[in-house]
């Protein structure tokens, strides 16, 4: 063996090595470093031999190709011009026949486009208009406990869904605790927002209590929270809607109706 | 042995002609003609990790409470798909390694398009005839794009529940179909039972049966058309010069498949990627901050994070905001660099078919018009996690925002014009520099002249 040979030897053999290692280290225990290190390695000194030989057993030698085979002759195009036209002529001589064809064939396409694409969803109609929160509704955790006005701190935030629709995406709502006196309509200075981002629907989960804002992960819009949900900044087009709530005799929260807008990103068919 | 095989071969096909042909076929030696190679090679590892991880892998939406090696998670509520997607990282022996080797090689092959399509469109190689392998090339890019997003979606994670919301919300903004197309893609709202089946669908079967068969199509017609080169001696727009096929050419090609191989399970073996047990199942209300997709997605987040806050009411409906940045910019977008060989042809005036490459500096504006398009996809990928720059550079995000809106207008305009100007100063030197061109030949008279060639 010359000595490159000798070298691309040693590639070969470890690479052997490092394929005989990702075995051993599978069969005792699994361990990801050591799986990665043999496996990587035995590709790395495939490669290395590859290259070896590219450069040092094959001779290295050039060729050259004719660009050749296209266009094709100029005859050969005109044949073929004429024989599409005259077939093409041949055959669509009656052209009311062609367009009913062309007709017929359109409704075919639809026959067998429409229905399996409509049978992929159901019709949007006003789902995304209403969510499930209902006149009278308690404010309830996850875990089904209705929130209490005497059991928020200040500046505290709970997640909220209707009592009926406990884990419903569409109605989960950000409840916030203000200190009093700081909104007109907020009983007890509780107030109720859309979990939903109007932006891309992100949950809208982080409460500024300095700036009384929220704020939403995905792309830094930010609502006020002291002003009906208006929009700060950031690309949202419009306001988070504001759930109406009441503080009921027991001292329950309930929401007093739906939201008064659509939650959620806008969409074409909302006004 | 092989020559016996190819005599059997021939007796029944007739094929010993086209076979010595394929063998001498010249591949020219330049280093930037083995980029689209190394994209054809994470293909098939993606192939090869996928087809492992598609036997342990459950797509269902279904809830279960997990039970586990993952202690941290137990008793938690969350979808088979995470669950499966868990058990696959824990309880397979090598499955994590295979895992994080597929989710590498998935970001190494769209990172490879990438560049082998900057290499084609800087080179001026998509100019006629090969204007067909361009398209096939966008398609296939498009493609990678969303076998990427459909398969970071699979597992069910906090962080990719998060990033589908909002491709949701971009389908819903898209005037008249919108709201029909996500609800009929989602049979439903978000978020639906029917989404992660469906996507496990385009991701295993769809997508890569697509890219299987355009692959074959564009490297058919790369056979077809022959290798495009760089100008040099000997080299003409009627030939093409390099290695033969067989056996050198194979012999380096096969060291690529390899190393790309070699790379990709290090990377997989070493450096962590998408721990989805530390994201978290997605819920609805949950959200975790920062928020970042995989780097190819990064544009259009950015791009949702620098556009306007506009909606569009007209008659009772509405454009939202985020048709502007994700769907109409997206659009236009594609829409340049599909239409890129005409517009190119037409600006040049240049209809004919070119086999020798242009060198970067030879068309100024071609050149100018590529780099003001990677500095505008590279500003918004770069706005996409601007709330962790802002962190760590101890500024506000409404600023950093200012400057990406900045960057991706001014500073593209700016790079537009800056290289303009250093390719145009560069092919002026090098024609002053270039030696006159002329022929010497024999006159009438037997004496010796030379005629002007330039
Ligand atoms: S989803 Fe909230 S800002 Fe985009």
């Amino acid at each position: 063996m010359t000595p490159k040979e000798r070298v691309i030897a040693l590639f070969i053999v470890l690479a052997a090595a490092g394929s005989g290692g990702f075995i051993a280290a599978y069969f005792t225990g699994g361990s990801r470093l050591l799986e990665g290190v043999s496996l990587a390695g035995a590709c790395a000194m495939f490669g290395a031999a590859a290259l070896g030989w590219a450069f040092w057993i094959v001779p290295q030698e050039h060729v050259v190709d004719e660009v050749e085979g296209y266009p094709s002759q100029t005859i050969e195009r005109m044949k073929q011009t004429n024989e599409l036209t005259e077939v093409q002529h041949l055959v669509t001589r009656p052209v009311a026949l062609v367009r009913l064809l062309a007709a017929a064939l359109g409704v075919f396409g639809l026959a067998l486009l429409v229905p399996p694409i409509r049978s992929l969803g159901t019709d949007p109609d006003e789902t995304l208009f209403h969510t499930k929160w209902r006149k009278g509704d308690a404010l309830t955790r996850i875990d089904g406990s209705f929130v209490r006005a005497d059991q928020l701190n200040v500046n505290a935030v709970e997640t909220v869904f209707p009592e009926h629709a406990i884990g419903d995406p569409m109605s989960v709502a950000t409840l916030i605790r203000l200190r009093r006196g700081l909104l007109a309509d907020a009983p007890d200075g509780y107030v109720v927002y859309s979990r939903l981002c109007t932006h891309a629907g992100c949950p809208v989960a982080l409460y500024r209590k300095a700036a009384h804002e929220l704020m939403c992960p995905c792309h830094q819009s930010t609502f006020n929270v002291l002003d009906d949900g208006a929009v700060v900044s950031g690309p949202a087009d419009h306001a988070l809607p504001r759930l109406p709530i009441v503080a009921d005799a027991g001292g329950v929260l309930r929401a007093t109706g739906d939201f008064p807008v659509p939650v959620g990103p806008g969409f074409w068919e909302r006004p | 042995m092989i020559e016996r095989f190819a005599l059997w071969v021939d007796d029944r096909l007739g094929t010993a002609h086209f076979v010595r042909k394929a063998l001498r076929k010249a591949f020219p030696d330049h280093w930037s003609f083995m980029l689209g190679e190394i994209n054809m090679y994470a293909f098939i590892v993606l192939l090869v990790t996928g087809t492992f991880l598609a036997l342990f892998f459950r797509p269902s939406a279904t809830q279960t409470i997990y039970h586990g090696p993952y202690t941290l998670l137990d008793g938690t509520r969350l979808s088979e798909a995470y669950q499966s997607t868990l058990m696959l990282s824990f309880q397979v022996n090598a499955g994590l390694l295979i895992r994080q080797v597929h989710h590498w090689t998935a970001l190494l092959f769209i990172a490879g398009i990438v560049v082998h399509m900057s290499r084609i469109f800087f080179t001026g190689a998509f100019r006629k005839p090969r204007e067909l392998n361009w398209l096939i090339g966008i398609t296939l890019f498009v493609l990678a794009l969303g076998e990427g997003f459909t398969g970071y979606s699979l597992p069910d994670d906090l962080l990719s529940g998060t990033g589908l919301r909002i491709a949701v919300s971009v389908l819903l903004s898209v005037p008249v179909v919108g709201t029909w197309l996500s609800f009929l893609l989602l049979d439903g709202n978000f978020p639906s039972h029917q989404l992660i089946p469906r996507l496990f669908v385009a991701h295993v079967y769809i997508l890569p049966a697509a890219i299987a068969a355009l692959v074959a199509i564009h490297l058919a017609v790369l056979w077809r058309q022959k290798h495009t080169q760089f100008p040099g001696a000997g080299r003409t727009e009627k030939n093409v010069v390099g290695s033969p096929l067989f056996p050198n050419y194979a012999a380096k090609s096969l060291a690529l498949f390899a190393m790309v191989l070699a790379v990709v399970v290090a990377l997989g073996a070493f450096v962590q990627i998408n721990p989805i047990w530390l994201w978290g199942p997605y819920v609805p209300w949950h959200v975790s901050s920062p928020d970042q997709p995989d780097w190819y997605i990064g544009w259009l987040e950015g791009a949702l994070r620098l556009g306007p806050p506009w909606a569009l009411h007209l008659w009772g409906h509405t454009i939202p905001s985020p048709f502007w940045p994700a769907v109409l910019m997206p659009a236009l977008l594609f829409a340049l660099v599909v239409f890129a060989p005409w517009i190119d042809a037409l600006l040049r005036n240049d209809r004919a078919a070119h086999h020798l490459l242009d060198p970067a500096r030879a068309a100024p504006m071609r050149t100018a018009a590529g780099v003001a398009f990677l500095v505008f996809t590279a500003g918004l990928t770069l706005a996409g996690s601007d709330d962790v720059q802002a962190r760590y550079l101890h500024t506000d995000v409404i600023s950093l925002v200012h400057f990406y809106q900045g960057f991706c207008t001014l500073g593209v305009i700016l790079a537009f014009v800056v290289t303009y100007m250093i390719a145009a100063e560069l092919r002026e030197r090098e024609r002053e520099r270039a030696p006159a061109r002329v022929r010497i030949r024999r006159n009438d008279k037997g004496g010796f002249e030379e005629e002007d060639l330039t």
